[in-house]
């Protein structure tokens, strides 16, 4: 097992690798995500409150859950090529930041397209699920501008790692904003207290999975992209992009 | 220590500083974080006296009355121990029910009715279909049950 | 669809335009990147 991560972490191992598993997870996720939409479009019943604005939900809990999820993955992994120096690691949270920005946007928008029939409102400022929410997009903002604002690129990395770790705190905020304070925002279904009949929670936990395979996929290969800019003059980069067959 | 485990010790110090810093700052803007105060702490008289804000309940069955020809409003709202009147003249949002889940802003007035200028609705973390709605009324009267038990204890004249 | 219609629709189609962007970007970004690699190779080896 130990042998087998070391081996991945090594960049020409992981550049090959990679390349390899990218449409393993991107094409499940894509059929995944199809036969959940088409369900969540016409199949699945309308609420008995919101009607067919419902609909919304699978892709704005999926969204919202890969907003955090891609943080996490962001301050993480930023924390462990900080205390074990492993270089991929660092590779991996620049990759998840652009990701993790695009899927807070998205949540961002699909929660205030439900708002405005649901709640009555697009935005209310002063709401914490939904201030917390915007937090995070800055905080993606804030993280790839400071990266982009050093040149040493071991220097971005330390640098960026430790805004990320301060940032864990409004992923907490945005997880719990709505048990801990009063909100306009609905309380959590998908895994708590909520109720939600099996033949609409059912398309969403298959959402969720899609969800899940396509974001793996999006950051092997952005990963990928970032070890080769990395390792750009290494020999190993050096002899696969030289070589009479070339790379890609 | 070995260097490896003295950075751990200092990303680890360090995440504890931060999470401990902002565990403090939340605790001091916890009231501000509310998004609207509950009917009980309204009625307490424990609400900004002097700018608008947020009332958050549920509507109470039977209590909203449209006056004809006019967009005036009238409705009641409890948190399932204490009621407050409301007053409000507008549209209402499409989610805007009895029994359901209620936001408004405004400010209560001398009358201890509440006037609001914005009502937005507060949908639950229930999703069903409306077949399965109906089967399980019994959800919707435990409820409705809390919602007219609530609004008969207290209201702000009392206090 | 009833009277939600526009809104369902434009969320699930700004879900697909996000989703095809990240890809798309992150396709232009990694072309770029081979390609300057490439680029400065090729000069090293005319140059040796």
């Amino acid at each position: 097992m130990w042998k087998w991560f070391h081996q991945l972490a090594s960049p020409p191992h992981f550049y090959r690798i990679s390349a390899i598993l990218a449409p393993w997870l991107a094409v499940p996720g894509v059929i995944l995500i199809a036969y959940a939409a088409w369900q969540g479009l016409f199949v699945v019943p309308m609420d008995y409150q919101q009607g067919d604005a419902f609909r919304i939900i699978y892709v704005h809990v999926p969204s919202a859950y890969l907003s955090m999820m891609a943080y996490m993955i962001m301050a993480t992994s930023g924390a462990i090529g900080l205390i074990w120096r492993i270089k991929l690691s660092h590779a991996v949270a620049a990759a998840a930041a652009p990701i993790g920005a695009g899927f807070t946007f998205l949540a961002l928008c699909t929660g205030s397209i439900w708002g405005k029939p649901m709640w009555g409102t697009w935005w209310e400022w002063g709401d914490p699920r939904m201030m917390s929410e915007l937090i995070l997009l800055f905080l993606y903002f804030g993280y790839m501008a400071l990266r982009s604002a050093i040149d040493d690129t071991t220097k971005a990395d330390k640098a960026s790692a430790v805004l990320a770790l301060v940032g864990i705190v409004n992923v907490v905020i945005v997880h719990f904003s709505v048990e801990w304070w009063s909100s306009l925002h609905q309380g959590q279904t998908v895994f708590k207290k909520g109720t939600m009949d099996a033949d609409m929670r059912i398309p969403l936990l298959i959402m969720l999975l899609g969800f899940t395979l396509l974001f793996g996929a999006m950051l092997l290969r952005r990963i990928r992209t970032e070890v080769l800019f990395r390792e750009r003059r290494t020999r190993w980069v050096r002899e696969m992009i030289l070589s009479p067959e070339g790379g890609a | 220590m070995k260097p490896r485990q003295q950075r751990m010790l200092a990303v680890g110090l360090a995440a504890l500083g931060i999470a401990i810093a902002a565990g403090l700052t939340l605790r001091a803007f916890q009231d501000n974080m509310m998004f609207f105060v509950e009917v009980s702490d309204v009625v307490a008289g424990e609400y900004p006296k002097e700018r608008n804000f947020r009332i958050g309940g549920l509507v109470v069955g039977g209590s909203m009355q449209r006056d004809e020809g006019s967009m005036d409003i009238n409705f009641e709202v409890t948190d399932t121990a204490c009621t407050i009147p409301v007053q409000y003249s507008g549209v209402l949002p499409d989610l805007f029910r009895e029994g359901q889940g209620v936001v408004a802003h405004g400010r209560m007035g001398e009358d201890n009715v509440f006037q609001a200028d914005k009502i937005l609705a507060k949908h639950d973390e229930d999703y069903m279909a409306p077949e399965v709605a109906d089967s399980l009324s019994k959800h919707q009267q435990d409820i409705q049950e809390a919602v007219v038990k609530g609004a008969a204890e207290c209201r702000p004249n009392d206090s | 669809m009833g009277d939600y219609g526009a809104y369902v629709w434009s969320c699930y189609g700004l879900t697909l335009v996000i989703v095809v962007f990240l890809s798309w970007r992150a396709r232009l970004r990694h072309k770029r990147v081979y390609r300057d690699i490439e680029v400065r190779l090729k000069a090293l080896e005319d140059r040796e």
